[in-house]
């Protein structure tokens, strides 16, 4: 096996073995917020958007203005501001 | 003529379909609720306005209708306009229906959008799977959608409309990173394919050619490619502070195949002054360079394939800021209504553009100075919840 070819199978099997790790590390993980310590998190104010109708106006004056698109973010799966 | 509605037209299909990627927070149904919202832009001799309407409704709490009525009314004079065409004004309305169902820990929507105007017609159909584990710490979510777009074109019998399909592809991934903050990772890969070479430009624009040895400045349509296909990922984050008020942030970078590349980052600080009162102040930066078929004076000696000046298409920047005063009340036991809130939005914009002159300007083309503009964004927004 020539050098060209040695590469290549030595990145997938380090990827392969890094993979690995990361899922038998991710094995013993749990999750680290109990449901009586969100409070915060289900704030109003922590959602991604309060309000998908008015959000969703600014994602088109930016797409009108600018040539980006697209991971705009903003409200809740499935707002229904399209 | 128009020669700005079309941006406007176009970015409203890719919007449409835009919209379905927001990334969720949880398996949990939207609120019932009633949003009725009025939305003005004014901004570089454009201005439009008009009202828009969301309502939601549960039933047994397994599944969520929403129906959206959205109205544009445009009044252009804008530096297209001025320079090619003549003054418009026109109205574009959009109707939009979405059903959304909880099964689990796992929420499928979909909607359905159409819009209609003089000369633009768009409709688009969206597909969202969303889903929770890891103990309700992470949200992934998987979307499509496809759309399908009529160009026409105003005062030109011998026009005939083009097509455009949309097809956009989402995943994104929001995680708890502790009881104070959550992020959220999103990707987007979207393809638009049009019927020929005028179906993704403006079909009002022109550009301008100059010729050095006659001295002559003439006019021609512009000449897109018939296919786009771009990428854009972004990250956000909120953190929840000691007071209760709220840090975010989010960037974006976003690359196409016509050569533009581009990223905005946006900062804001969120705080409850009252229970009832609540505050919001956010800065933006966007840029991005230029498409490779772009260029604000082609030269007769050009020899291209295709050839745009669609400021949205040259190389700028964009800074803005804004505020958002929201106050909210809860509504007495015997009211059907459970509580309310009023919200004023405010943002401004300042572009400058780094290669699209001012063709207003009476000078030698090509020697104008290079334009800016500022805009503003005005939204008043009353919503209920029931």
């Amino acid at each position: 096996m020539n050098n060209s070819n040695r590469q290549p199978t030595l990145w997938r099997l380090a990827c392969l073995l890094g993979m690995a790790f990361a899922i038998s590390a991710c094995a013993g993980v749990t999750p680290w917020v109990k449901p009586y310590e969100r409070q915060n998190l289900a704030s109003p104010t922590m959602a991604w958007s309060r309000d998908g109708l008015s959000d969703g106006y600014m994602h088109h004056v930016y797409q009108a203005r600018e040539s980006s698109r697209g991971s705009e973010g903003g409200s809740g799966g499935g707002c229904g501001c399209n | 003529m128009a020669v700005t509605r079309h941006h406007f037209a176009g970015a409203l299909g890719a919007f449409l379909l835009a919209l379905a990627a927001m990334p969720s927070q949880s398996a949990v149904l939207p609120e019932d609720r009633a949003d009725m919202l009025y939305h003005r832009y004014t901004g570089g001799g454009v201005t439009v306005d008009g009202p828009a309407v969301l309502v939601r409704k549960k039933l047994k709490d397994k599944y969520s209708l929403s129906a959206k009525y959205y109205e544009d009314s445009v009044s252009s004079a804008s530096i297209d306009v001025q320079t090619t065409a003549s003054r418009y004004s026109e109205k574009r309305t959009e109707y939009g229906i979405g059903f959304d169902t909880l099964q689990d820990k796992t929420t499928y929507s979909i909607n359905y959008t159409t819009s209609t105007e003089n000369d633009y017609d768009a409709e688009s159909a969206h597909l969202d799977i969303s889903h929770d584990f890891f103990g309700d710490l992470t949200t992934a979510s998987l979307g499509f959608s496809q759309g399908w777009d009529t160009v026409g074109k105003n005062f030109d019998d011998n026009w005939v409309d083009r097509e455009v399909d949309r097809r956009h592809y989402r995943a994104s991934l929001s995680q708890v990173i502790s009881k104070d903050a959550i992020i959220n990772l999103a990707f987007e890969s979207i393809i638009d394919e049009g019927s020929d070479n005028r179906a993704l430009g403006n079909p009002y624009r022109s550009v301008r050619i100059y010729d050095d040895n006659s001295d002559i400045l003439s006019f021609a349509n512009e000449q897109y490619p018939m296919t786009r296909n771009s990428d854009a990922w972004s990250v956000k984050a909120r953190y929840s502070l000691e007071d209760k008020s709220v840090a975010f942030s989010e960037f974006r970078q976003f690359t196409d195949s016509w050569g533009i590349d581009a990223w905005n980052l946006q900062v804001g600080y969120l705080y409850p002054l009252t229970p009832e009162w609540l505050l919001e102040g956010r800065v933006r930066h966007y840029e991005q360079t230029a498409a490779t078929f772009y260029s604000d004076l082609f030269s007769a000696d050009d020899n291209l394939n295709f050839y745009a000046r669609d400021k949205e298409l040259s190389t700028f920047d964009n800074n803005s800021f804004g505020f958002t005063a929201s106050y909210e009340r809860k509504a007495p036991e015997h009211w059907y209504v459970s509580k309310g809130r009023a919200s004023i939005m405010y943002d401004f914009f300042m572009f400058d553009y780094d290669d699209f002159r001012d063709a207003r300007k009476q000078a030698t083309p090509g020697t104008e100075s290079m334009y800016s503009f500022n805009a503003s964004v005005i939204r008043l927004l009353l919503s209920v919840w029931y």
